[in-house]
């Protein structure tokens, strides 16, 4: 395939940044997307220019680190896939490729297509954790789960942060990787101590950050790499309206 | 280098429970004092920090990934071993400890290996109480699954995504403690040397990877989780990111080596499809318990599989091991691959991969039942590959996956630095000459959440907290000199890219010291290294400067260090003139191909210790002795 790529190049936070147009010849189908980028890397590398900067690195579609839009897409074309699975036989037809950063406020381009992401981690301090102290669990076998909670939390917990539900959001809202989180702890008998005052303040953060509201566009679902439903941003909002309505932080619960 | 393991005394059953007792504790209201530098964020990096943070201790965490979710240990798959005999078949704490010691064909030390298979137990009631969502029965218990040859179901498994929940448990416990104030985690910071003074581990060099800012952190330990080696190899499952420099770096200071030439090559992964082929990606292997793997049996067919009839089918794995069949260990399984393809078997367009052919139990099964148990990972070969697998067999070729070896520790954790600590699969201690499926996260959890935090406490109750201030002479050489090794890199100025030596590098290491050595083949090889170091700092072009963020002087330094460690490597396997587990020597093997052992003069793990670059490195041996587990000679067939 021969192709002619738009890559956005950003020096830094202050930079401006502008598309720059390069050629991508030869390329076989077999590549990865990141492969062909590694690619123009070296040819940018052997005409003694800097090569374009893209995160990335268990290339295999679980660590969430690599993140980049493709044609406007966040993740590229293909659904259920990130942007280090998408192999050049998934671009078929296509001569020109845009690439691009993920777009948040509050993901400040680090360089070229590498955005920081540090947020997300805030939001999970947050909250996004049950509170057990290291050796004081009781036998895992202990308490039963009923083996649909199970799935269902884990429908949430596969989440990868990756952010991409963020870059598609008009809003640039990260509601959804805040209520998968929520949903999967909620899901579980462990989350529910601090199931409300969880919600309460993940959403203070994720708001504090400066991710935007969610007004259900849902674009955020049509991006996910691991198809993170929707779903879980109305239970999310249940959760927060019985906390914001009824959680007491100091009330005593039992006598 | 003295070595001294420091096993506790007494029967095995009870060497942990009296070395919890015996060792010295920090008194409470002290802890605050300590400062400890955990390096990697990964299971055996944040569940150490976390639990270190939670004791009171302060912790700093440097990681080159950008958030401290995205460690390695993130994307293992299969699951992970505990012995708690939910299933009734008769596992326990013995068995456990046995069949690693015996898979890892009697080249680890049996105390520390008893205590992991101990620990077993918490780490899975640890990971149930964080929220982790293992796999679970209609009747809302755990359930489990036979793993990589075991003869009792003892793995846990969060559908193929075991690695991302236990990560992310310890993830979320990590940042509590950050939000409770106890631990920093420095994102986009790489180790790049250890500060020692005196002879012990005071703090450490990081990078901001941002800013390119080099500075000291100063610290009363040092811990490193900095996971495996394997991409010394160029191509391996591992992240891009996976390097030896924090362990290679430590080496240099003084900490000895241990078995580095003790690598795990995986033998279900997709074989390369072109010469950009960046990494390679495993394919879990519970795919063996269904899939039936052959070649063909004339040499040079190039005949589609659906075209070659039964007849002239070789199966193989199960023609040489009747009894494990398609099931056989990983080490024996992914040598008789390359055996097939280096002899003119191999299938795809490059000739290099074995199949891997669900057509038996589809007739058997239906289709509905294989979508059932392996869904997902078809479809992820079908994206890789473009083919699909219902209809054509998968092609599957072995790769570098694990690394046995690693920094050589004491009982404590403990490295020949005093101060200075290395947990999960940056270590050396608990897999001998070959893991088990399902045994690293295990460790790496062990090591984390249970060993780790505890032993620590025996060393700070001996030391002076904050003795070391960042102006310290030591930290300014150790700045200087990483300073001068990232302005030589970018100085070259010459023509040949990093990632091009990567690969030349990994070839070599590949086809001398990867899955069949032999002593010619590895002191080519020493040379030949020499040679590929000698032109990378003539010839390597890395663009950029210093200051600022620049993947390929990361890059740069992280292919500096493998360059200078892959020849510890091969010294390692030089030698050891034996054949152990992974690690098969051409010369020793019986009749039959197998690998025969030599325990009469290798029942020891092998330590080196640094004489500089090019010199070739003092070897130091920590006997094995087998008290618990009598001698035996492994047998598949
Ligand atoms: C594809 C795949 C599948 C696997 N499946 C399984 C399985 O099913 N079961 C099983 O038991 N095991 C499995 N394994 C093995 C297992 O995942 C690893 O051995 C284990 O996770 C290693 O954990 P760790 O904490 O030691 O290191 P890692 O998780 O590798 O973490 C290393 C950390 O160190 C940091 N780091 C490294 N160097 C530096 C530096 N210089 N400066 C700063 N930070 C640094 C990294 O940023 C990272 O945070 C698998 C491995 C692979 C590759
Ligand atoms: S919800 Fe989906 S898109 Fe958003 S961070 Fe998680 S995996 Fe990525
Ligand atoms: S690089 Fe890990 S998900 Fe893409």
């Amino acid at each position: 395939m021969d192709l002619t790529l738009h890559v956005w190049r950003q020096d830094g936070p202050n930079d401006k940044g502008r598309f720059e147009t390069l050629p991508a010849k030869d390329i076989s189908e077999h590549m990865s997307f990141l492969e062909m980028l590694d690619l123009v890397n070296e040819q940018l590398i052997d005409q003694g220019k800097e090569p374009i900067a893209f995160d990335h690195d268990c290339r295999e579609g679980i660590c969430g680190t690599c993140g980049l839009m493709i044609n406007g897409v966040p993740h590229g074309p293909l659904s259920l896939t990130t942007a280090c699975q998408i192999h050049m036989r998934h671009l078929e037809g296509a001569t020109e490729i845009w690439v691009e950063p993920w777009r948040a406020t509050a993901f400040p381009v680090i360089k070229d297509l590498v955005v920081d992401r540090s947020a997300m981690d805030r939001i999970i301090e947050a909250g996004g954790y049950v509170s057990v102290r290291t050796g004081a669990a009781q036998d895992a076998n202990a308490t039963p789960i009923k083996k649909i909670d199970a799935d269902m939390a884990m429908d949430a917990a596969i989440c990868i942060g990756c952010g991409a539900c963020v870059a598609a959001c008009p809003n640039a809202s990260a509601m959804l990787f805040t209520s998968a989180k929520v949903g999967h702890l909620g899901f579980l008998p462990q989350g529910q101590p601090e199931r409300y005052e969880r919600v309460l303040n993940m959403v203070q953060v994720h708001d504090d950050e400066g991710f935007g509201n969610c007004t259900n566009h849902g674009a955020c679902q049509n991006a996910c790499p691991k198809g993170i439903s929707v779903d879980f941003i109305s239970r999310l909002n249940r959760d927060l309206v019985k906390a914001t309505l009824t959680y007491k932080p100091y009330e005593i619960t039992a006598v | 280098m003295e070595l001294n393991a420091k096993i506790p005394s007494g029967p095995i059953d009870q060497h942990w429970t009296n070395h919890q007792f015996e060792m010295k504790l920090v008194n409470p209201a002290n802890k605050r004092k300590y400062n400890v530098i955990v390096i990697g964020s990964g299971l055996a990096g944040a569940g150490a920090a976390a639990t270190m943070g939670e004791l009171g201790y302060n912790v700093r965490v440097y990681t080159y990934n950008d958030s401290a979710r995205r460690a390695h240990s993130i994307a293992a798959q299969g699951g992970i071993n505990a012995a708690k005999n939910y299933q009734n078949d008769g596992d326990s704490i013995f068995r456990l400890f046995y069949d690693t010691v015996k898979g890892g064909d009697f080249r680890s030390r049996e105390s520390n290996v008893y205590r992991l298979a101990e620990v077993s137990l918490n780490i899975i009631d640890q990971a149930v109480a964080q929220g982790v969502p293992f796999a679970r029965e209609y009747g809302g218990l755990l359930a489990n699954r036979s793993f990589g040859g075991a003869q009792v179901s003892r793995t846990f498994y969060a559908r193929g995504q075991t690695g991302q929940q236990l990560l992310l448990g310890c993830y979320q416990a990590l940042q509590k403690q950050v939000h409770a104030g106890n631990v920093k985690v420095f994102s986009r910071h790489e180790m790049m040397d250890v500060v020692v003074v005196d002879g012990v581990a005071k703090g450490v060099v990081v990078r901001d990877l941002v800013s390119g800012r080099i500075y000291s952190d100063t610290a009363d330990a040092v811990v490193l989780a900095t996971g495996g080696y394997s991409n010394v190899f160029y191509l391996s499952t591992n992240a891009k990111g996976c390097n030896v420099t924090a362990a290679w770096r430590a080496h240099r200071k003084g900490a000895g080596f241990a078995n580095p030439c003790f690598t795990q090559i995986h033998p279900t992964c997709i074989p390369p499809s072109g010469e950009e082929q960046s990494k390679l990606t495993l394919m879990s292997e519970s795919l063996r318990n269904d899939g039936r793997i052959w070649v063909p049996a004339k040499e040079g067919d190039t005949r589609a599989a659906a075209d070659i009839p039964e007849g002239e089918r070789d199966y193989y794995l199960e023609r040489f091991y009747p009894s494990f069949g398609n099931l056989s260990p990983r080490d024996i399984s992914s040598r008789r691959a390359k055996e097939m393809v280096d002899s003119g078997h191999g299938v795809g367009e490059m000739r290099n991969g074995v199949y891997l052919d669900f057509a038996d139990a589809i007739n058997r099964l239906g289709e509905g039942a294989i979508r059932e148990r392996y869904g997902n990972l078809f479809a992820m070969y079908e994206k890789i590959t473009g083919e699909d697998p219902y209809k054509v067999p998968m092609r599957i070729y072995p790769a570098p996956h694990y690394t046995m070896g690693g920094l050589w520790v004491d009982y404590n954790l403990q490295t020949t630095v005093p101060g200075l600590f290395a947990t999960g699969e940056a270590n050396f201690s608990d897999h001998g000459a070959n893991r088990l499926g399902a045994s690293a996260l295990m460790q790496g959890m062990a090591d984390g959440y249970f060993v780790m935090p505890l032993c620590i406490g025996d060393w700070l109750a001996r030391v002076n907290p904050g003795d070391t201030p960042t102006d310290h002479p030591a930290c300014k050489d150790a700045e200087r000199e990483v300073k001068e090794k990232m302005d030589a890199l970018l100085a070259v100025g010459g023509k040949t890219s990093v990632d091009t030596f990567h690969r030349r590098l990994g070839k070599v290491m590949w086809d001398y010291c990867g899955m069949s050595r032999d002593a010619d083949g590895l002191k080519s090889a020493i040379s030949q290294i020499k040679e590929i170091r000698d032109e990378y700092w003539q010839d390597v072009r890395v663009l950029g400067n210093g200051e600022s963020f620049n993947q390929s002087l990361e890059k740069a330094g992280r292919v500096a260090d493998f360059m200078e460690f892959a020849e510890v490597m091969c010294y390692d396997a030089l030698s050891r003139d034996e054949s152990c587990g992974a690690h098969y020597r051409v010369e020793h093997v019986d009749e039959e191909g197998e690998a025969k052992r030599d325990d009469e003069n290798f029942a020891y793990s092998a330590v080196w210790e640094f004489k500089g670059v090019g010199e070739e490195p003092a070897l130091h041996k920590e006997p094995l002795t087998f008290e618990n587990v009598p001698l035996s000679t492994r047998s598949y067939k």
